[in-house]
């Protein structure tokens, strides 16, 4: 009876000031900020070409090199740069996919009833229960290892948590009052859908939006890790964090940047989406997962 | 409560079913020959036939299922395209570290998040109620990868307590080698699990903390322990339980990651190494016994959620809604 997605749900009413939400969103604003601008940053300037190697392999931070160079003399900061761009990517283009399939899915679902309705919500529970690697994995064999098939994989994955999601909430919005008044005034479901039962749950979608962003950044990392994200020379964190393991005592920087730099933008989407949770949903009715 | 049992084993019966077919049809559907993988660059067009005729992969595709039906009810996986050794003992050799591991590391979650989270609820207003969550906010940002290399920077390379990674050859037959490889593996995934069961307690605990029948109680007299042992624990414990069943399946099936950071000859490196070579049947048996351990999990899960909430009976399945 209770879903997961219940779980998170309420927080006592007003024990949250409204005063700490938005230091909440601002903060969450400040950390996703300054990745998005050093990704925005990247596509004009670069301190050193991507593929250049002048620097020496493994030179320590400093002497023109901010945190210095990987093992093949890459500047450190320069792939960083790049990196967030992907990092970037990964994160709206996986939200992009899991939200059209996930609310297509989740509508359509809300509506059937009876054993459909179980066999779908158990499916569904099935599709979650399998982490978004292994089945990103099985779409990246199908393809190949390169930035566009692991954004889709991990936004398939994905879709099932927002399907679920979806359907949980429309179902509650269907039972409202204004859908009847909608359906008997003779507004056809298509039109009610897109008029009145969207727009009831955009906020908490927005919401599980955002932090599906984050998961979808640390999904994109994993696979880039695993070998199986964008393909060399692009510096993906994850391949980069890869390449310094083996280097992690004697040029720690290159083993700790990429990881830390991840914490911050996955750490900053979470607040954001806390604090648009509590600006969009102040009485506490809105989901968290 | 027996008929409730009947049908909820019926309902996992058909889902395996149901999984086994979507399983089979999507692997015939993902690019690439596998007899390709089995013969020497450059194979005649009948040394490609006659690999594909040894596999069995020319035979059309309702043949090859029922084939591969049949051989599970015997409790048979197949053979491996590549290896052609049998699957079955190849993927319990491997449950032999990933179901240690598993179980481990979601027992020290559960030591770990229940209490810190349930501090986290009740303390909320004090710094340290404010720093677990907190730290369960940083711990579900951390990628598990990078907490292994860090783990093993600090405590395998530079203390030299624990082996950096990799397991013994011998497996358990060496019980202290075995379970010193394991100590870093298990820790990892426990912090990483641990920080998002944090989240999940601390809520189903405000929750009940602000609940009317846990005022009602203490307004009738009962210590704040008492009333939490009485109404709090079984409420709060619903909730959390579905999320334990997901957590300890996703676990099993995403150790992936941390085996690979640590070497470890588990379950999702056999299925990395099997999609890598398009291993139909190595594929197949992992993720059947997968599936077949997450329908399990999520029977259990159910079960104990109805023997714990009495208002779930007449419901088939606990996560629906």
């Amino acid at each position: 009876m209770t879903t997961p997605t219940d779980l998170l749900a309420t927080e006592p009413r007003a024990k949250r000031p409204t005063r700490r939400t938005s230091v909440t969103l601002t903060a969450g604003a400040v950390l996703t900020g300054l990745v998005a601008l050093l990704a925005l940053v990247s596509l004009l300037w670069l301190p050193y070409g991507p593929d250049d190697t002048s620097g020496g392999r493994l030179a320590g931070p400093g002497d023109g090199h901010l945190l210095g160079t990987d093992k093949l003399g890459r500047d450190l900061f320069t792939q960083l740069m790049t990196g967030s761009r992907i990092a970037f990517g990964a994160g709206l283009g996986s939200v992009a996919v899991a939200a059209l399939i996930g609310v297509t899915l989740g509508v359509l679902a809300a509506f059937a009833q009876g054993w459909l309705d179980d066999t779908l919500s158990a499916f569904l529970d099935i599709l979650i229960a399998f982490p978004t690697l292994l089945l990103a994995m099985l779409v990246v064999a199908a393809r190949s290892a390169t930035l566009g098939s692991a954004v889709l994989a991990i936004g398939l994955a994905q879709s099932a948590v927002v399907a679920r999601l979806v359907r949980i909430l429309v179902k509650r919005v269907l039972t409202q009052d204004y859908i009847t008044a909608a359906r008997t005034s003779g507004t056809s479901w298509p039109r009610t859908v897109a008029g009145h039962v969207l727009p009831n749950i955009w906020p908490t979608l927005v919401v599980n939006l955002a932090l599906q962003f984050g998961l979808a950044v640390l999904a994109e990392a994993g696979l880039s890790y695993l070998g199986l994200g964008a393909p060399p020379p692009n510096a993906s964190w994850g391949r980069m964090l890869q390449e310094a393991q083996a280097t992690f005592t004697t040029a720690p920087a290159g083993a700790l940047a990429p990881g830390v730099l991840l914490v911050l933008l996955v750490i900053g989407v979470n607040l954001i989406a806390d604090g648009l949770r509590d600006v969009l949903d102040p009485a506490g009715r809105g989901r968290r997962s | 409560m027996a008929r409730y049992l009947l049908r909820r084993l019926a309902f996992l019966v058909v889902s395996l079913a149901l999984a086994s077919v979507v399983l089979f049809v999507l692997l015939r559907m993902l690019p690439g020959d596998p007899a390709n993988a089995l013969t020497a660059v450059g194979a005649s067009d009948e040394q490609i036939a006659a690999a594909r005729h040894a596999i069995g992969s020319d035979r059309p595709l309702p043949e090859q299922f029922t084939h591969w039906l049949g051989q599970l009810a015997t409790g048979d996986l197949g053979t491996s395209f590549v290896s052609s050794l049998p699957v079955g003992p190849e993927v319990t050799a491997r449950l032999n570290v990933t179901v240690p591991l598993t179980l481990a590391a979601f027992v020290l979650a559960v030591l770990i998040a229940v209490p810190a989270g349930f501090v986290a609820a009740h303390k909320r207003r004090t710094w340290y109620g404010a720093l677990l969550s907190g730290v369960s906010q940083l711990g579900i940002a951390v990628p598990v990868f990078w907490l292994g290399m860090i783990l093993i920077a600090v405590f395998a390379l530079n203390a030299g307590w624990l082996p950096a990674g990799g397991f013994p050859q011998d497996g358990w037959a060496a019980p202290g080698d075995a379970i010193r490889s394991l100590v870093l593996p298990v820790v990892t995934i426990a912090l990483v699990m641990s920080a998002s069961l944090i989240r999940y307690v601390r809520s189903a605990t405000l929750d009940v903390l602000g609940s009317d029948y846990l005022r009602t109680a203490r307004a009738l007299g009962e210590s704040f322990g008492t009333a939490m042992w009485r109404h709090g624990l079984r409420n709060a414990s619903v909730p959390v339980i579905s999320i334990l069943g997901i957590e300890l399946a996703s676990t099993l099936l995403g150790a992936v990651v941390v085996e690979s950071v640590y070497a470890l000859p588990g379950l999702g490196s056999l299925l990395a190494t099997g999609i890598a070579q398009h291993d139909y049947p190595v594929i197949q048996g992992v993720l059947f016994v997968s599936t077949l351990a997450v329908l399990l999990i999520g029977f259990l899960a159910d079960l104990v959620q109805r023997i714990v909430d009495p208002r779930l009976r007449g419901r088939l399945s606990g996560g629906a809604r």
